[in-house]
């Protein structure tokens, strides 16, 4: 436990000494600030923040790798991973150390958003339910996809392939759901199960079922399986 | 492998005394490994007793950072048992990392940390609490004399410091084994004697296991010195031992026709020679011929032979011998130094 926390403490303390971070924070609060307000300028607008949970999932599809890639891939580059795999620290105390860091900055980006909530709260009467449960829903899919992103930086060397790979399966689950839409049968099922939106649109609709927080939750417990596999395997090659 | 299996059981010391050896610290036995189809080490043997400080020697690619690697559980052994205080690196690997301390060739570090905070980061990953890490923090860098570079961002510092950086996570745990690969490699003299004497202090306490390709550095620090080319252990002893061993002799096969009884006392006869054995192989006679080091007794043997009405079959000076390995040590120093 201990390691997992100095290892955790360790990569969040770069992450708020380092300019990438700060890069995904600020192209998240603007981009999905651009989402935040696309619709509140029609008459009647909605006070819902659905339209920011909808873009929110679209932006960490790159950004989600984006944090997640220097984990460990940079400690392989460098060979600060020998040091690391030489200390009596176990192979999934590591993973699951730089997983939480990233998970912690992600909670972080997530509190900058609530910014908008006060927005609303400050200039209309929204409807708090589907807000609580679409910050959870917003919370588990980013869960998913930043263990997707631990797993291309466990595999690689390269930061930017462990982004570009890492972005490529995210876009795959993003979009299993649309053709899940497009066909039909026990292939709609099949697609639409298996893909990321389907599942969290319950969530911006405000209804929190344990079918969908049970796929992310394995979602996010296999790609982290696979990481430390992955880990392990560095040592026999 | 170019030097012959009986020179090479004469220089390794005897596995059945080792065995015996109660105060080993890390044994090491039929080590190989492959990397794809090369092999980068193969059957490799040797024990370290417990405070002694051992030198790998050896040039570039000889598989030191291999058997190194091996050692401090970074990856596992393809064929062979290494255990370390009893401990099998493959199925203990936590019990044996805990004992260990490591400087890796590369000296690989997190730039972007500073001193203090990347010693306190190894400490708490090596399972110290936090009082014990603050009371080592301070007492390594007092002993790596970094006193003046504590809140500096190890990226910023040169060479030289970031190997003391090295040094001092790896001795930070109080280890029970200090694996130092190169641990002098890329620093400025006056930097090397330093660290050198560094290594002599902490080899009081700690069994030490370091590598150089600098023949004059592992006599002066070693207790005892394995000398590794091309994946073998080619030689094993103390510096002086092995010095005396590698000035003295140089050798010839010689194969001749004649009766052994008669050939052997006149070749040992002959001025300058030191030693001479018989190896009979089928339908030859060999003679293994050693003689002092900067003589050439070719002339004389062939003549002597000849004169005796004997036929000379064939005469060669040894493939590759251990002077040939010591000249190639030796000579990776002028790179540099």
């Amino acid at each position: 436990m201990r390691t997992i926390r100095a290892v955790a403490f360790k990569e969040i303390q770069i992450y708020f000494s380092s300019p990438v971070a700060y890069i995904v924070a600020l192209i998240f609060m603007a981009l999905s600030g651009f989402f935040f307000v696309r619709d509140l300028g029609n008459p009647f607008p909605e006070a819902s923040l659905s339209n920011f949970f909808q873009g929110a999932t679209f932006l960490l599809i790159p950004l989600a790798p984006a944090l997640t890639m220097r984990l460990l891939a940079e400690e392989q580059k460098l060979g600060t991973i020998e040091l690391l795999l030489t200390s009596p620290v176990r192979d999934w105390e590591v993973i699951l150390g730089k997983y939480l860091a990233s998970f912690v900055f992600l909670l972080f980006l997530l509190f900058l958003t609530s910014y908008y909530v006060i927005l609303l709260v400050v200039f209309a009467k929204p409807d708090p339910g589907p807000i609580y449960s679409g910050y959870i829903g917003l919370i588990l899919y980013g869960m998913a996809a930043l263990s997707v992103g631990i797993l291309t930086s466990t595999l690689t060397s390269n930061q930017i392939i462990a982004a570009v790979v890492g972005t490529g399966i995210l876009v795959v689950l993003y979009a299993t759901s649309f053709i899940g839409d497009v066909v039909t049968g026990v292939w709609a099922t099949v697609f639409n199960q298996l893909g990321f939106t389907s599942h969290f649109n319950d969530f911006d609709r405000g209804i929190i079922d344990s079918t969908h927080i049970v796929y992310f939750v394995t979602v996010t417990a296999l790609f982290l399986f696979l990481s430390i596999r992955a880990l392990e395997s560095r040592r026999w090659r | 492998m170019a030097v012959d299996a009986e020179n090479q059981a004469d220089l390794e010391l005897d596995p059945a005394t080792e065995e015996a050896d109660v105060d080993a610290m890390i044994e090491v036995r039929d080590l190989t490994h492959y990397y794809g189809p090369m092999p980068a080490v193969e059957n490799v043997n040797f024990t370290v007793r417990r405070g002694e400080i051992l030198g790998f020697l050896g040039p570039n690619g000889a598989g030191k950072t291999t058997t190194m690697r091996i050692l401090t559980g970074f990856m596992p052994p393809t064929r062979g048992t290494v255990t370390l205080d009893g401990f099998d690196v493959v199925e203990k690997s936590l019990e044996v990392r805990k004992r260990v301390g490591y400087l890796p060739e590369s000296v690989p570090l997190h730039t972007e940390m500073t001193v203090t905070s990347y010693l306190k980061y190894m400490g708490t990953l090596r399972g110290m609490n936090g009082r014990n890490i603050r009371r080592r923090i301070d007492d390594v860098i007092d002993v790596c004399r970094l006193e003046d570079y504590s809140k500096t961002l190890i990226g910023k510092l040169s060479k030289g410091f970031r190997q003391r950086v090295g040094i001092a996570q790896a001795i930070l745990h109080e280890p029970e084994v200090l694996v130092l690969d190169e641990p002098t490699i890329g620093i400025d003299p006056i930097q090397v004697v330093e660290t050198r004497s560094l290594i002599q202090d902490l080899g009081r306490e700690q069994t030490v296991v370091l590598s150089s390709h600098i023949l004059p550095e592992v006599s002066m620090i070693c207790e005892r010195v394995l000398i590794i080319h091309e994946g073998h252990i080619v030689a094993a002893d103390t510096p002086n031992n092995l010095a005396q061993h590698l000035r003295g002799v140089a050798q010839l096969e010689v194969e001749i026709g004649g009766p052994p009884a008669d050939v052997l006392p006149v070749l040992r006869g002959i001025e300058g020679t030191t030693e001479v054995t018989h190896h009979p192989r089928p339908g030859v006679n060999a003679y293994r011929v050693k003689f002092r080091e900067g003589l050439d007794l070719r002339d004389d043997i062939s003549r002597t032979v000849v004169s005796n009405g004997w036929s000379l079959l064939s005469m060669q000076m040894s493939s590759m011998s251990l002077e040939e390995i010591f000249l190639r040590v030796t000579t990776a120093e002028d790179d540099v130094e």
